[in-house]
């Protein structure tokens, strides 16, 4: 198939492979600790797993599989909000479809639907507003959920609704931001990562300077990468090239897809609608400063938040839960206590094993556990 | 072919009138007389219906002449919308029922009908329905005997559930079953997956996609039959419906307590479902097939038995896909086409909400 076969040629994966394994002797070796890359975004997890690419990397690379899942990261609190909209007997509550097996305190979106409530699944904001034009008798609610890669359709759903004066659509807003919370991992006492893949398709919004702290503030490298399996490889040898070098630098291997600026009309888009948070709490990482966006007051019409009241209650994580860890690379999602046990796809306690993009259910869903246990005990006795 | 020892008198079949189905048709008198006259009777047109009793009746003898066991089954089918492009409701609830018979080695004989229809649907859809289902029962060769209708109020179904059970007959020597896959042996599939899936993701017309995806809705017993001529001892079979070959294989591999591996490269997909799957976000080894098995074969028959499969309509895209490992036991590995490898494990939940 034309433009996605030639992102996944196993013979440029091979000499992608023979690059990486060419430079092991600065990495590898007795003392050394493996190199930790942490992949911010779900995205990147998923295509890591479904194409098995973490067992093709030599032992010497760990790959750390960040937050970047906002279905994932969605606290409990939220999803009982959602439910609580949606089960108002007016109100058509619209969400995508990864969110709607997310567990609430009381119950799932989906619960929610078996129970009665009108929850419907859609693939895009516009599909809500054109339900709610379809529906005028009833409150159209749209999940907003994501970071900037969605933030801009679903503020110019809002623009849109506003032009055509439509008023009987809403949004329960959730959007995050990702700056601030890769700003929080690499502050947090714990961190010891060694280089970043940059989310892909925030970097389409919103340009590659948004990164440069990284590589300025926090010398970290730092490479804006791809979707396909031999983006990754690829950015994983640009991130091994600058740690050669003893650079830090942004690099954009995405090229194709990310301009260096940024899309203007999205990100006035954004800005006209969304204002940042002062805080917002996540699942598994707590509460992060301007880590959420939430709907200027000029479009409090269209706020769910403000038009009807939700419970908003806090929630707390499970205590026993490490998802906290495993995001920041401390531990590997395997070695938390509750993984597999208390903690399966089935009955997700924590936020990594909620959707397929999380890093626990990937470990879960597509891993050899049974190697990467026998990988990881091979590992210890050697250094022991 | 005879069902009914005594001969039937002839009789006057009743007509139905109006435009839509209401509850009178459920009701047990004349409207469901005449719609059960004109739609059921009148289609499906055999003497074991004709007689109008409450069972199917069929003479021993006549089922058990070269075999000596028998197959029966039930499938229900709740597909939305009614009508897809490639197929319906009707095809579908034949060729599902033929063809989980057909997986064990037996030879579909005879179907029931149940039909839940909600009030209100138009009576034109149900013959276009039953009509359907005649064609399906005729190309797979099975009467359909006996059936039931209940209307039900608006809201209380989605206009129209049916239910098909079926018996068969399995052939003498003949032992196919899950548990049997041995190390060695070889996984082989009839042709392209996920056409079903994808034609229906497709019509119900929520993503604004434009394709020309047919289900592959089609009876698996003609094909089955010229397989067991030339490799009698298959070892594992079944129709990859709900849940994709993934679901299948997983079951062999559990069932058997070895590992498969399989070959992505070799799993045969049409571009117009890999598209759809790369937009969507879904994996075509979990998509729903309706005329699609999996079977699992000794390697030494491997070559015949697909050669057999390819000048067969329904297998003319066999291909061999995998092979039965020692281990991981109980798991599905896929070597990826980009060199890697990944489990292939049960799905949570559904990948789609309510494909069939």
């Amino acid at each position: 198939m034309k433009y996605v076969d030639e992102f996944r040629d196993p013979e440029k994966a091979k000499s992608l492979l023979n690059a990486i394994n060419g430079v092991s002797h600065h990495f590898d070796g007795e003392g050394k600790t493996p190199l930790q890359i942490m992949e911010f975004c779900g995205g990147h997890t998923h295509t890591i797993f479904r194409y098995g690419v973490e067992q093709m990397l030599p032992e010497w690379i760990e790959l750390v599989h960040g937050p970047g899942c906002p279905v994932c990261v969605l606290p409990m609190g939220r999803v009982d909000d959602c439910v609580s909209l949606a089960e108002r007997p007016d109100v058509i509550f619209t969400t995508f479809g990864d969110a709607m097996r997310v567990p609430g305190s009381r119950k799932s979106l989906l619960q929610a639907k078996a129970d009665g409530a009108d929850v419907r699944m859609v693939y895009s904001p516009l599909d809500a507003l054109k339900l709610a034009k379809a529906n005028p008798d009833r409150e159209v609610i749209f999940f907003a959920l994501g970071f900037e890669t969605t933030m801009p359709s679903t503020a110019l759903t809002v623009l849109e609704a506003d032009k055509e004066g439509i008023r009987n659509f809403s949004l329960f807003c959730n959007h995050i931001t990702t700056v601030p919370t890769i700003k929080a991992i690499l502050d947090s006492p714990d961190m010891r990562l060694d280089g970043f893949l940059a989310p892909g398709h925030v970097s389409m919004v919103v340009g590659e300077r948004p990164f440069d702290f990284v590589a300025d503030r926090y010398q970290k490298p730092i490479v804006i990468t791809g979707f396909e399996p031999l983006d990754i490889l690829q950015s994983i040898w640009m991130l091994l090239e600058q740690l050669v070098d003893g650079r830090s630098d942004v690099e954009n291997q995405y090229a194709r897809i990310v301009p260096s600026d940024g899309n203007m009309p999205g990100l006035d888009a954004i800005a006209q609608v969304f204002e940042l948070r002062e805080f917002f709490e996540w699942r598994g990482l707590g509460s992060i400063d301007h880590s959420g966006v939430s709907i200027r007051d000029e479009f409090a019409r269209y706020d769910a938040e403000r038009k009807f009241s939700v419970p908003n209650l806090k929630i707390a994580d499970p205590k026993s839960c490490q998802c906290g860890e495993v995001l920041k690379g401390t531990i590997r999602p395997w070695e938390c206590k509750v993984f597999g046990s208390a903690c399966t796809p089935e009955t997700p306690m924590g936020a990594l094993m909620v959707s397929s993009e999380g890093a626990c259910a990937a470990y879960y869903n597509f891993g050899d556990l049974e190697a990467l246990l026998a990988k990881q005990r091979s590992k210890k006795i050697a250094s022991a | 072919m005879s069902t009914s020892a005594t001969q039937i008198p002839q009789r006057q079949r009743r007509t139905l009138h109006g435009d839509t189905i209401t509850l009178a048709h459920g009701s047990g008198g004349k409207a469901m007389r005449d719609l059960i006259d004109d739609v059921f009777v009148g289609t499906f047109d055999n003497a074991a219906l004709e007689s109008l009793e409450d069972q199917a009746r069929f003479p021993m003898g006549e089922l058990g002449e070269n075999e000596d066991k028998l197959a029966f089954t039930t499938d229900s089918y709740v597909v939305d919308p009614l009508f897809f492009p490639g197929g319906d409701i009707g095809k579908l609830a034949i060729t599902g029922t033929v063809n989980d018979l057909a997986v064990s080695g037996a030879i579909p004989k005879y179907l029931t009908c149940g039909m839940i229809i909600e009030e209100g649907l138009s009576i034109n859809v149900l013959r276009r329905v039953v009509t359907s289902m005649k064609r399906a029962a005729d190309e797979a060769g099975v009467l359909v005997v006996t059936g039931d209708t209940k209307v039900v109020h608006r809201g209380s179904a989605d206009k129209l559930f049916i239910n098909t059970a079926g018996v068969g007959v399995i052939p003498k020597h003949i032992d196919i079953g899950a548990h049997r896959a041995e190390v060695g042996d070889v996984v082989i599939l009839n042709g392209h997956i996920g056409d079903h899936g994808a034609a229906i993701v497709d019509a119900r017309g929520e993503f604004a996609m434009q394709n020309t995806i047919e289900t592959d809705c089609q009876p698996l017993n003609g094909l089955i039959a010229s397989m067991l001529d030339v490799c009698p001892n298959l070892h594992c079979m079944r129709d990859a419906t709900r849940g994709g070959i993934a679901t299948v294989l997983n079951e062999f591999a559990d069932a058997s307590n070895v590992g498969v591996r399989l070959n992505e490269d070799a799993v045969p997909i049409r571009s117009e479902v890999r598209g759809m799957c790369e937009i969507l976000g879904l994996d075509p080894l979990y998509l729903a097939n309706e005329g699609k098995l999996v079977a699992i074969a000794p390697r030494s028959g491997a070559d015949v038995l697909l050669e057999a499969m390819k000048k067969h309509p329904m297998g003319r895209d066999s291909a061999i896909v995998g092979e039965v490992m020692e281990g991981p036991t109980g798991r599905v590995v896929l070597a990826t086409s980009f060199g890697g490898e990944r489990v292939v494990d049960m799905l949570v939940g559904e990948q789609l909400p309510r494909i069939c």
